[in-house]
């Protein structure tokens, strides 16, 4: 730590005014608090601030995501040597999942900081902070066989439109990485859903099984055979237990698999604060009462999937603690969060129940409910101040 | 007072980019965005207005001193929709499949805000002649973006341009996709935001003030 410090502070002079690489100083800045906490401190006046600043805030979630992502990488090595028939070690299985995930999380952040910077340098500003978390998001809510050129296009496409245009990092309305997905799934439809592209079949640098696919292999995800039957089965047609839901061996997202990992990381972001339980708390509470209402009607197959079904397959969980969270579109009144985080679980579930060409229910509830999280605010900020003028009116 | 005196000239290509219709003045958005996923409906579509506008601009201009003001509304309703049904007739018998692509929307060229927009504020108070450019203007403007916005969707999405094949077999084998979110309407509206956002960063003095 000490030797970093010490080169920072030895480039530190030709990157500011007059100096040689003066062009790059937003990128230098980045880096250095970035790495280290800023010296500079409010001069005047009293203020109460947090010793976490926000870039600390992003690695809590970055740490957070990442049981998501090892237990992402493990599945997709050991889904694609399942339905290959084929035996494998744990390490042959994690690092060819590490080799099929990899680039997708290059391909991210190289893209989204690429921009980043450029439009940083343009603006004449310092490196905002945001990609960091959105960058690590991207890679976990994508089918492993989507190609990296639509990747990049549609990160590209995210972070220009719904982020750089409305001002950047804090400005956002949508939740940058949800945009990345709702362009992939509507503009890349055949990449993104069906029973191809779930789990990775080729091998990766020769490393992989190349056997042929064993009998009664379904690339479908669970949520996505939930339309046509109850017996939903894992890739190779076995039925599955709701403990099998949880542990996440089946096909889908990189990371939306495992709610055990999905909870490790939760319970990081609500020990260290960052997340709000109110908003996570009231998704599921959402999700299941409109999961119940659904099997009393019980009119489709989806419908008469039970409450722990919904909550455990698909981007549910996901959802609901890494992007329901989001502290920039989500609202910041207190009673506003149990309202926002309850109609995403209500509309995920009516979208799955609904719309059986939409799986993916909770992506359209996230970026919905994104549009109103002002309002929500809004609202709860006008009736308080109703509530107090009142209250001045009687003391009079 | 010459024909294309210098005022005249500003009369007619003003329109074009400066104070384009669908860019600057936003009238004319629905249309803009409902016919333009292929390129050669939005070119008819364009030309189709381009037509109405000129000739209702000189026909109104011609009456404008013997229509009662109480009633101008439904003057120049009539003769826009007379003019209309003229284009429409002639699109169905001479381009019957971009009739039927364009379906409702060449009908409703008849509520189109550029239309009264002109009529109003031009035709009923300058010279036939003034008003034929001022109407062939701003057709043109809007026909501008609408081809603009129709070649950006057809060719990244479907990958053609006046149904020729464009981009080529081996980029499709290459793994090369069309961008289906191209065809949809969410498109067109970015890709006139996109237009408005060059148009504004080239002509800082188009930026609306912030407070």
């Amino acid at each position: 730590m000490k030797a970093l410090r010490n080169f920072l502070d030895k480039v530190k002079p030709s990157f500011e005014e007059g100096g040689k690489l003066h062009a790059f100083r937003s990128v230098f800045d980045g880096f250095e608090t970035f790495l280290f906490v800023p010296n500079t401190v409010a001069k005047r006046g009293s203020h109460i601030h947090d010793c976490i600043d926000s870039k600390r805030a992003m690695s809590m979630v970055v740490i957070a995501l990442i049981p998501a992502l090892l237990f992402g990488m493990y599945n997709v090595g050991f889904q694609h040597y399942l339905v290959h028939g084929e035996e494998a070690s744990f390490l042959a299985t994690f690092f060819y999942g590490f080799l099929a995930v990899l680039p997708k999380i290059v391909v991210s952040y190289v893209v989204g900081l690429g921009i980043e910077f450029v439009a940083a340098q343009w603006k004449g500003e310092e490196i905002q902070e945001g990609f960091l978390v959105s960058g690590m998001l991207i890679p976990l809510i994508v089918p492993v066989e989507c190609p990296l050129w639509i990747l990049a296009v549609a990160t590209a496409f995210a972070v220009i439109f719904a982020k750089e245009v409305f001002g950047g990092t804090g400005y956002n309305i949508f939740n940058v990485a949800l945009i990345t997905r709702a362009f992939l799934f509507f503009a890349y439809p055949s990449k993104m859903s069906g029973e191809s592209v779930w789990i990775s079949q080729d091998p990766i640098c020769g490393l992989g099984s190349t056997n042929a696919l064993v009998d009664g292999f379904t690339g479908a995800t669970p949520l996505g055979q939930a339309t046509a039957t109850t017996q939903l089965t894992d890739a190779i047609g076995s039925g599955m237990s709701p403990m099998d839901m949880i542990l996440g061996f089946y096909p889908g997202s990189i990371g939306e698999t495992s709610v055990i990992a999905i909870g490790i990381g939760a319970i990081i972001l609500l020990w260290t604060g960052i997340a709000s339980w109110k908003i996570m708390f009231s998704v599921f509470a959402g999700g299941i009462c409109t999961a119940l209402l659904f099997n009393a009607i019980g009119a489709n197959e989806v419908m008469n999937l039970p409450w722990y079904e919904h909550i455990f397959l698909g981007g549910f969980c996901f959802g609901a603690v890494f992007m329901a969270t989001d502290p920039v579109t989500a609202p910041r009144t207190e009673c506003g969060k149990y309202i926002y985080g309850f109609m995403i679980g209500f509309i995920a579930i009516v979208v799955r129940c609904l719309n059986p060409g939409y799986p993916e229910g909770m992506m359209l509830a996230i970026l919905l409910m994104n549009v109103f999280a002002a309002l929500i605010d809004y609202c709860f900020v006008q009736h308080n101040i109703k509530k107090r003028l009142n209250r001045v009116a009687i003391n009079k | 007072m010459e024909l294309f005196s210098k005022k005249n000239k500003e009369t007619f290509l003003s329109p074009l980019w400066l104070n384009n219709p669908v860019a600057v003045q936003v009238l004319g958005i629905c249309s803009a965005l409902a016919v333009t996923s292929k390129l050669e409906p939005a070119l008819v579509m364009g030309l189709s207005v381009t037509i109405i506008v000129a000739f209702a601009n000189v026909v109104i201009s011609l009456l404008r001193n013997t229509i009662p003001n109480r009633i101008r509304i439904i003057v120049q309703l009539v003769v826009v929709a007379a003019l209309v049904t003229i284009v429409s007739q002639v699109l169905k018998a001479f381009a019957y499949d971009v009739s039927v692509q364009l379906s409702v929307y060449v009908g409703l060229i008849i509520t189109n805000c550029i239309l009264m927009g002109r009529l109003e504020a031009f035709a009923m108070t300058n010279k036939p002649w003034d008003s034929f450019l001022d109407g062939l203007g701003s057709g043109l403007g809007y026909a501008l973006i609408l081809v603009i916005v129709g070649f950006f969707r057809e060719l990244l999405g479907s990958g053609t341009l006046l149904n020729f094949q464009i981009i080529p077999e081996c980029l499709y084998d290459c793994g090369y996709m069309n961008n289906g979110l191209m065809v949809l309407p969410p498109m067109a509206l970015i890709i006139v935001a996109c237009v408005i956002w060059f148009q504004r960063a080239k002509n800082p003095d188009l930026q609306e003030k912030s407070n």
